[in-house]
């Protein structure tokens, strides 16, 4: 009974029943329920610690929910697993790290936003939702649960879009997010079924180890990895991301992009586990064509677009992009050769600066926001007189986006061009012009907001919302400045538990494949 | 791939299909709505029909023999997949009586029109 042992169940528990407590403790006072929620995320991020810790240090972790241990994952003699199965690695608990890390800081910074928004008390509600959503989702081990998990994410997410009400568009951009999530929920459900159908089983573990790839498992895998796809936001599906990202408030918004994110780890679970890289060649390719597109797309959007949030929106678009390409270059070199294995590390590397650093844009243009209650580019401008630190923290932001050496997205981007361009040099190519559009377009967007003549008269910003953004902004610096570090003690072993596909299984079943 | 052709499967397929081509490409709101509960059903009787085996009895603990009974997963699946579906549902209606509220209409290409003259 050590809380290194239930760590899995606490971290989908705790922020579960914190969701439903919040609104009643925020009947007593609203302080109270202040403290009870930032406790409570400082403790899924003390245990997210804790997991990350003890999956690297020890190999990849099983939790029977509801077993007599949580340990034995065949009880009484079955053949095959029939409990729901939490089963973090070493790439759950990297993703789980993050979104604890995010959760922290979103309800650091809107501490003082939501207030004035109001409403807080539902706003964290959904907020612990969606952060015990995808808490469940990069963990479980089960493939029914994870559409279970999956809807949480996605119910809680367009409550977050909608939730500023009296708003013309957030009702119309919820709707829009809402009807994508829903179909790519249940293209999903519809693959667990057929897989269900073949193999009598919903463990990722136990099918993994029976997969026959027959036409009903391959039209599976179309299944789950479009449905993936529509989740993340790349070409196709990609209308709902700036809906989405621009029209919910600032705190939400970084929870989004992290929920983006335990998408794209879904992908890579479909992929690399339950298919197997050595088969995933083809499907490598066309991600990493998807990829691409994705990257030109929203790169080019984001050129017209006159409005701060969707601006942003756009571009973080062509960062989901970026992670594709890579991730896909790495899966049609099989991920064994040279190229194969840094194309992977830059992939998941970039997850983690992505989120980091777009969180930080997206938190600076919530304070621009709050400040002037403009997002009309053409209206704003000459806000660097009165918003010096904030304009600091836009660049470094934006920098960090655009991929310039001193931060974070440089280290990442760098592997991914090395490695890529060794796949095909076009797609390399395409990428580095992309970055150098991504930089004048967040230059542009610096110069329109913070230079030229004064526009606005902006108010002022509460103090916690500048500290959590200043955290963002020092975690950018400082694996800007440690990338090899950085590589060496998360990615490099989230990477290899990816691959392992045998070890996966084998802790489920004992005799592996 | 004898799983793809049976008669309940088919039914499945039509009404996945007929969901899909609403959400896609009906304009009016409550329509795409109709849409995706369409696509739910039809995947909710594709768990349920799963559950079927030939020579084995359905999992109901009354009087019949216990022995030789599927395993009742697809349709603890089921349950869960219809209480999920009624969330989004609830959640999607409602923000059709926002959309109603603010803009008068449910027609998506007007809804669209409107914003951009206001944007401008």
């Amino acid at each position: 009974m050590s809380i290194v042992e239930h760590s899995p169940a606490l971290l989908v528990g705790i922020p579960l029943l914190a969701a439903f407590a919040t609104p009643l403790i925020s009947k007593a006072s609203g302080k109270l329920r202040d403290i009870f929620v930032f406790l409570c995320l400082a403790f899924i991020f003390a245990l997210a610690v804790v997991l990350i810790s003890d999956v690297i240090q020890n190999g990849t972790r099983v939790y029977v929910m509801g077993g007599k241990l949580p340990s034995l994952t065949l009880p009484s003699g079955k053949t095959f697993p029939i409990r729901i199965i939490l089963e973090p690695d070493a790439m759950s608990a990297l993703m789980v790290l993050l979104t604890a890390l995010i959760g922290l800081i979103g309800f650091l910074y809107s501490l003082q936003f939501i207030r004035a928004e109001g409403a807080p008390d539902k706003f964290y509600t959904l907020f612990m939702l969606l952060i015990a959503g995808m808490l469940g989702l990069e963990m479980t081990g089960d493939l029914f649960n994870f559409f279970v998990f999956f809807e949480i994410t996605s119910i809680a997410a367009c409550g977050l879009v909608g939730f500023r009400i009296s708003e013309a568009t957030s009702s119309v951009a919820a709707f829009r997010t809402m009807t994508i999530y829903t179909l790519s929920g249940l293209i999903l459900l519809l693959g667990v079924g057929l897989l269900y159908g073949e193999y009598d089983a919903l463990n990722i573990a136990y099918i993994a180890s029976k997969l026959s790839f027959s036409g009903v498992d391959k039209l599976a895998l179309a299944l789950f990895i479009g449905a993936l796809l529509m989740k993340i936001g790349s070409v196709p599906a990609h209308m709902w991301v700036p809906d989405a990202y621009g029209e919910s408030p600032a705190p939400a918004t970084i929870a989004l992009v992290i929920n983006t994110q335990a998408g794209l780890y879904g992908l890579l679970r479909v992929c690399f586990t339950l298919f197997g890289v050595s088969r995933a060649a083809h499907i490598g390719w066309l991600l990493a064509i998807i990829g691409t597109i994705s990257i030109l797309v929203g790169v080019l959007a984001s050129i017209y677009q006159n409005d701060l949030k969707r601006l942003i929106a756009y571009t973080a678009v062509s960062q989901t992009g970026y992670m594709l390409m890579a991730l896909g270059a790495g899966m049609a070199a099989k991920g064994e050769l040279g190229f194969g294995r840094t194309a992977l590390e830059g992939g998941v590397f970039h997850i983690f600066n992505d989120v980091i650093s777009m969180g930080l844009v997206f938190l600076c243009a919530g304070m621009i926001y709050r400040a002037t209650g403009i997002r009309d580019l053409n209206k704003l401008g000459g806000l660097a007189g009165k918003m010096r630190w904030i304009a600091v923290l836009f660049l470094i932001g934006g920098l960090a986006v655009a991929g310039l050496p001193p931060f974070n997205g440089f280290a990442s981007k760098l592997m991914i061009y090395e490695s890529v361009y060794k796949l095909n040099p076009i797609f390399s190519a395409l990428a580095l012009l992309c970055s150098i559009i991504l930089l004048g377009v967040y230059v542009r967007l610096f110069y329109s907001i913070f230079l030229g003549s004064k526009l606005v008269e902006p108010q002022r910003i509460p103090k916690g919302m500048i500290l959590a953004s200043s955290l963002l902004a020092l975690l950018i610096i400082g694996i800007g400045l440690l990338p090899g570090m950085v590589v060496k003690s998360l990615v490099s072993p989230a990477v290899g538990a990816l691959m392992d596909k045998a070890g996966y299984i084998g802790k489920v079943i004992a005799g592996g494949m | 791939m004898k799983i793809l052709l049976d008669l309940p499967y088919i039914s499945c397929a039509l009404l996945i299909g007929f969901g899909v081509y609403a959400a896609i490409f009906k304009s009016n709101l409550i329509k795409i709505v109709i849409g995706l509960s369409l696509v739910e059903r039809g995947v909710n009787l594709f768990l349920v029909s799963l559950g079927y085996r030939e020579g084995a009895r359905a999992p109901i603990f009354t009087y019949a023999p216990t022995e030789n009974m599927v395993l009742p997963t697809p349709q603890a699946l089921t349950l869960t997949s219809i209480v999920i579906g009624l969330a989004t549902t609830a959640l999607m209606l409602a923000f059709c009586i926002q959309v109603y509220r603010k803009h008068g209409t449910l027609e998506s290409d007007r809804i669209a029109r409107k914003l951009k003259e206001k944007s401008e």
